[in-house]
């Protein structure tokens, strides 16, 4: 894969620690997470792709057998922040993005491609959407 | 741009798939159309014999009409789907119905087998399948009197039963020389055949029927090879069923080589855009005629469309069920002769009627096969048995007889992977993952896994399981908060209190390990607020989101903001000011159950502007967002009621102002009434107080919700001071001791000696605890200090508000529609849907066929 579009989003002091903060890019919301104790970044969609809601970032961190996870604040489903994988089985994963965090205390996050940027901006402009209960 | 499901084939098996891609698979990306050839919503044909037994069509419907309309589902019953255009996508229906598809499933179920007999065609000769068939079995059977049945099959069997309901002399005829040849084996077969026998069935095996000519009476009479005969009013055929292939083969899909719609374990047919699912589906060469398989092909294939991995699993045809009263069940190869390579394990009872049949396999000594006729409560245990192919105990005859070491005590334990749910293939574990997720009751689980909602026969191993697990989770499993804490809340508590943490990472490091979780941290986070009074905003990460934000999110991503309204009294003045707010920041407005007023729709970034313009107004949170004090109701009282002894107004302000914002393992409501009528519902609440004439009532542990629960009298007429030092007591009894998300009425059915004993921790202070209560109260009381205050005023705090950190606008993705003249979140059922590879989704509505062939 060829090397990803790097985007200076913030200071690492404006993302709370073990907490998340949310970066808006060209019309697509990403959750950057930064686990304090590990000194680890990590950027994920913003989208749970359980009912489309863009609130991933206000989700609380923690680890499940050392893998590092963020859990929806609407409805707990849990997710990789490493693979973006679903814990949950019949949830979809997440889309996951490179951090690095410089020397002077910016954060980017890198974008892999336009391409991939287009598709989740096309999830993302469907309405959330919740089950019938 | 939604595409379209049509759903052709409205059975059992084609409602399951609608529900599984509606419900399991969430959201409203697909256009569901289902067509249904029979003239009403999908039954229940596993029950179809109870129609004969007091229940009716409706009774057996599996959801009803407006289930499909809730869900959104375009449903057309009594419109048999004609043909099938593949290259066009459409499916022709009667009434010159056309519809495009994009996904085309096929649920077309199977018709009755009828063999070519001579006189099979004569009147009097019926099918049983339909709700219709029984209809007129029933017309028919109002002027007769004896009825037979072609089969002995599990099919024929319960066609008898049903034949056997409307009070007719039934008859099984059989050509094989026992019952149900394909599941029993010949012992099993006759105990079977004797039982039935015994209910006034008659059961006459080995008879091939060579012709069924009239008789003078007007009756019909079978001949069987051989020269006898049986004479009969009225014959039900039920020997089994052939796939509905017929539009499959209209439209050239393939075919298997033993009739049925060739799938792959997709469940796709050899046109992947054309799925079959059921008894009309050929896997492997296998077409399944029980409600399991079919269930499991229903959800692969809503699995499939919905874009999930997910395949189907050969499944073997091992079954239980009660046939005519007799419990039968039976196993994998469960016919399977004794050979050198198998042996065979069985007990005949002729006393109690049990017979119980084990073939094992001699070399490795692992069940093959089982029979079960007469006592069927082995198969769960067999089924794991004979699916994990473990070696059996040294001595398998153990395993079928009662009282023996392997199954005695608590050796009968069932594993992780024993079947319990045959009809839908829920495992031990489902259920435990299920009452571990939340579902702790019989209709949560039932919800959340399905199990017994097939034959239902599960029912009673499911509770049995589900309260094991209770039991677990009560003194075991909750015992561990989670994998980072191998502590029980209350030990947590006291080692926080004992050695005086005040952050999450002092308690993670000293007391548990790893990196913590979401469920870990909400705990943790509530021990420290009830102990030192600490608001949720000094540790934000570690506080569930509603905490986090200080506010309740909602559908979208929205918060409500809801100010303390103490005791519900509130003066013109400070309503006006929430009025304005509302109308400032265009919110939705709703009266809560708990005298409040409820304020929607706002987004993260508005919630500090929100709470500045209350504060200054004079309000303070509401805590409506915590687990914690939250409402303390009241009726007017004595001050202006006519019938109030006591002020309830101004005590219930008094007990909502000490309380207020107080953490606990669980929200906590109060009430207080004026009088005996209880307008104030104090009963249903966490701690009620009713005034008498003697003074205060005060009521404890009742919760209204989901499992109401009225609160029990701890105290009976006291006084004010007396009556808030016990409330003092109660409360941090309960919060010291609790464990998480339990609330008070729960907390005190697990409570050891019940209220008595809680009575006596409280009035008698027999635990000696009382003071260090009060005290603990006390500070907790002193410490309060409102949340949004300290938010609204604190940059820093406010900062943690913004929607993003690298711009300054709000979300973009949170849109509003109009309802009544307010806001609503604006839903649109719009779920993911990803641009295709190839061409675009269509979106159409039925049309008509000419007018499609004007377009």
């Amino acid at each position: 894969m060829s090397e990803p579009l790097w985007i200076a989003v913030c200071h690492r002091d404006d993302v709370i620690p073990d907490g998340g903060a949310c970066v808006f890019y060209e019309g697509i919301q990403i959750a950057v997470f930064r686990i304090a104790a590990r000194d680890e970044w990590y950027a994920v969609q913003n989208r749970c792709p359980h009912w489309n809601e863009q609130v991933l970032w206000r989700g609380m961190t923690g680890e499940r057998d050392g893998e590092p996870k963020v859990a929806c604040p609407m409805h707990k489903r849990t997710f990789s922040l490493r693979t973006g994988a679903a814990f949950a089985g019949d949830t979809p994963d997440l889309l996951t993005f490179p951090v690095r965090v410089v020397a002077d205390g910016r954060v980017f996050v890198g974008v892999p491609s336009a391409e991939v940027v287009a598709r989740e901006r096309t999830a993302a402009t469907h309405a959330p959407c919740g089950r019938a209960e | 741009m939604k595409q379209t499901v049509v759903v052709v084939g409205n059975g059992m098996v084609g409602q399951r798939f609608c529900a599984l891609l509606r419900e399991t698979r969430g959201c409203e990306r697909f256009r569901i159309v289902v067509l249904g050839e029979e003239p009403r919503p999908a039954y229940d044909r596993v029950h179809l014999t109870e129609y004969f037994s007091g229940k009716s069509a409706a009774d057996l419907e599996i959801a009803p009409r407006s289930w499909y309309r809730d869900q959104g589902i375009e449903l057309r019953v009594g419109t048999p789907a004609i043909a099938v255009d593949r290259g066009r996508r459409v499916v022709a229906a009667g009434g010159g119905l056309e519809v495009r598809y994009d996904h085309l499933v096929l649920a077309t179920g199977s018709a009755p087998f009828v063999p070519p007999l001579p006189g099979i065609d004569r009147r009097g000769v019926f099918v049983y399948r339909t709700i219709e068939d029984l209809d007129a079995i029933r017309d028919a059977a109002a002027s007769r009197q004896s009825a037979a049945v072609i089969g002995g099959g599990l099919l024929g069997l319960e066609a008898a039963k049903a034949l056997y309901d409307l009070g007719l002399s039934a008859h099984v005829v059989e050509a094989a020389p026992w019952l149900m040849p394909r599941q029993l084996d010949r012992d099993g077969a006759e105990l079977l055949a004797a039982k039935i026998r015994a209910l006034g069935v008659q059961v006459h095996t080995n008879k091939r029927t060579n012709e069924i000519i009239g008789t003078e009476s007007g009756g019909m009479r079978f001949c069987f090879d051989g020269g006898e005969s049986l004479d009969v009013d009225l014959i039900v055929v039920s020997a089994g069923i052939k796939p509905r292939q017929e539009l499959a083969a209209g439209c050239g899909l393939e075919l298997g080589p033993r009739g049925g719609i060739a799938v792959d374990a997709t469940m796709r047919t050899s046109d992947p855009t054309i799925f079959a699912i059921g008894e009309c589906a050929s896997h492997d060469g296998t077409v399944y005629g029980l409600v399991a398989p079919g269930f499991e092909m229903a959800d692969v294939a809503a699995a499939q469309i919905a874009g999930f991995d997910k395949s189907f699993r050969a499944g073997d045809l091992s079954t239980k069920l009660k046939l005519l009263g007799v419990e039968v069940a039976s196993i994998g190869e469960s016919t399977a002769p004794q050979t050198m390579e198998h042996t065979h394990v069985a007990v005949r009872d002729e006393v109690a009627g049990v017979y119980k049949k084990l073939i094992v396999r001699r070399e490795t000594r692992t069940l093959i096969g089982a029979v079960l006729v007469g006592d069927t409560s082995d198969y769960a245990n067999l089924l794991g048995l004979f699916r994990r192919a473990e070696p059996l105990p040294e001595r398998p005859l153990s395993l079928i007889v009662d009282g023996t070491a392997v199954r005695g005590g608590e050796g009968a334990e069932l594993t992780g992977d024993s079947l319990l749910c045959t009809c839908n293939n829920v495992t031990v574990d489902d259920v435990v993952t299920a009452v571990a997720g939340g579902a702790v009751t019989m209709p949560a689980i039932q919800a959340c896994t399905k199990a017994t909602t097939g034959c239902g026969g599960c029912g009673p191993q499911i509770k049995q399981v589900l309260e094991r697990e209770l039991q677990r989770a009560g003194v075991e499993v909750r015992k561990q908060i989670c994998e980072h804490f191998a502590l029980r809340r209350q030990e947590l508590f006291d080692l926080v209190r004992v050695r005086g943490f005040h952050t999450y990472s002092e308690v993670l490091t000293q007391c548990g390990r790893g990196g913590g979780c979401e469920v870990c941290k909400p705990v943790v986070a509530s021990i420290l607020a009830s102990i030192h009074a600490e608001p949720a905003s000094e540790q934000p990460v570690i506080q569930d989101t509603n905490d986090r934000f200080l506010a309740n999110i909602q559908r979208g991503g929205t918060y409500s903001v809801i100010p303390r309204i103490p005791g519900g009294e509130i003066t013109a003045e400070k309503l006006i000011a929430i009025g304005e707010v509302a109308r400032r920041y265009n919110l939705y407005v709703k009266i809560t159950g708990g005298q409040r007023i409820d304020m929607l729709g706002a987004r993260l970034d508005q919630l500090p502007d929100i709470w500045e313009d209350l504060v200054t107004a004079g309000f303070e949170s509401g805590h409506a967002y915590a687990k914690a004090m939250r409402t303390v109701k009241s009726c007017v009282g004595s001050t202006w009621c006519r019938y109030g002894v006591l002020d309830s107004v101004g005590f219930a302000i008094r007990v909502e102002e000490r309380y207020k914002g107080l953490r606990a393992p669980h929200k906590l409501k109060s009430a207080v009434s004026g009088c005996i009528r209880e307008c104030a519902e104090a009963r249903s609440k966490d701690f009620g107080i009713i005034a008498t004439s003697e003074g205060w009532n005060l009521y404890v542990c009742g919760n209204g919700g989901s499992k109401p629960r009225h609160a029990v009298l701890l105290a009976a007429g006291i006084d004010d001071e007396t009556c808030l030092r016990y409330i003092d007591r109660f409360l941090m009894f309960y919060i010291r001791t609790a464990d998480p998300l339990t609330r008070t009425a729960r907390w005190l059915e697990e409570l050891d000696g019940g209220i008595d004993y809680l009575r006596a921790v409280i009035i008698d202070d027999v635990l000696g605890i009382g003071a260090q209560l009060d005290a603990e109260m006390q500070a907790a009381v002193d410490g309060y200090r409102c949340e949004w205050a300290e938010v609204v005023n604190d940059p820093e705090k406010r900062s943690r508000f913004r929607a993003f950190v690298n711009a300054s606008e709000s979300d973009p993705s949170i849109a509003f529609a109009d309802e009544r003249g307010q806001i609503r979140p604006s839903s649109g059922g719009g779920a993911i849907s990803l641009p295709p590879v190839n061409g675009g989704p269509h979106e159409d509505a039925p049309v008509r066929f000419e007018e499609a062939r004007h377009v």
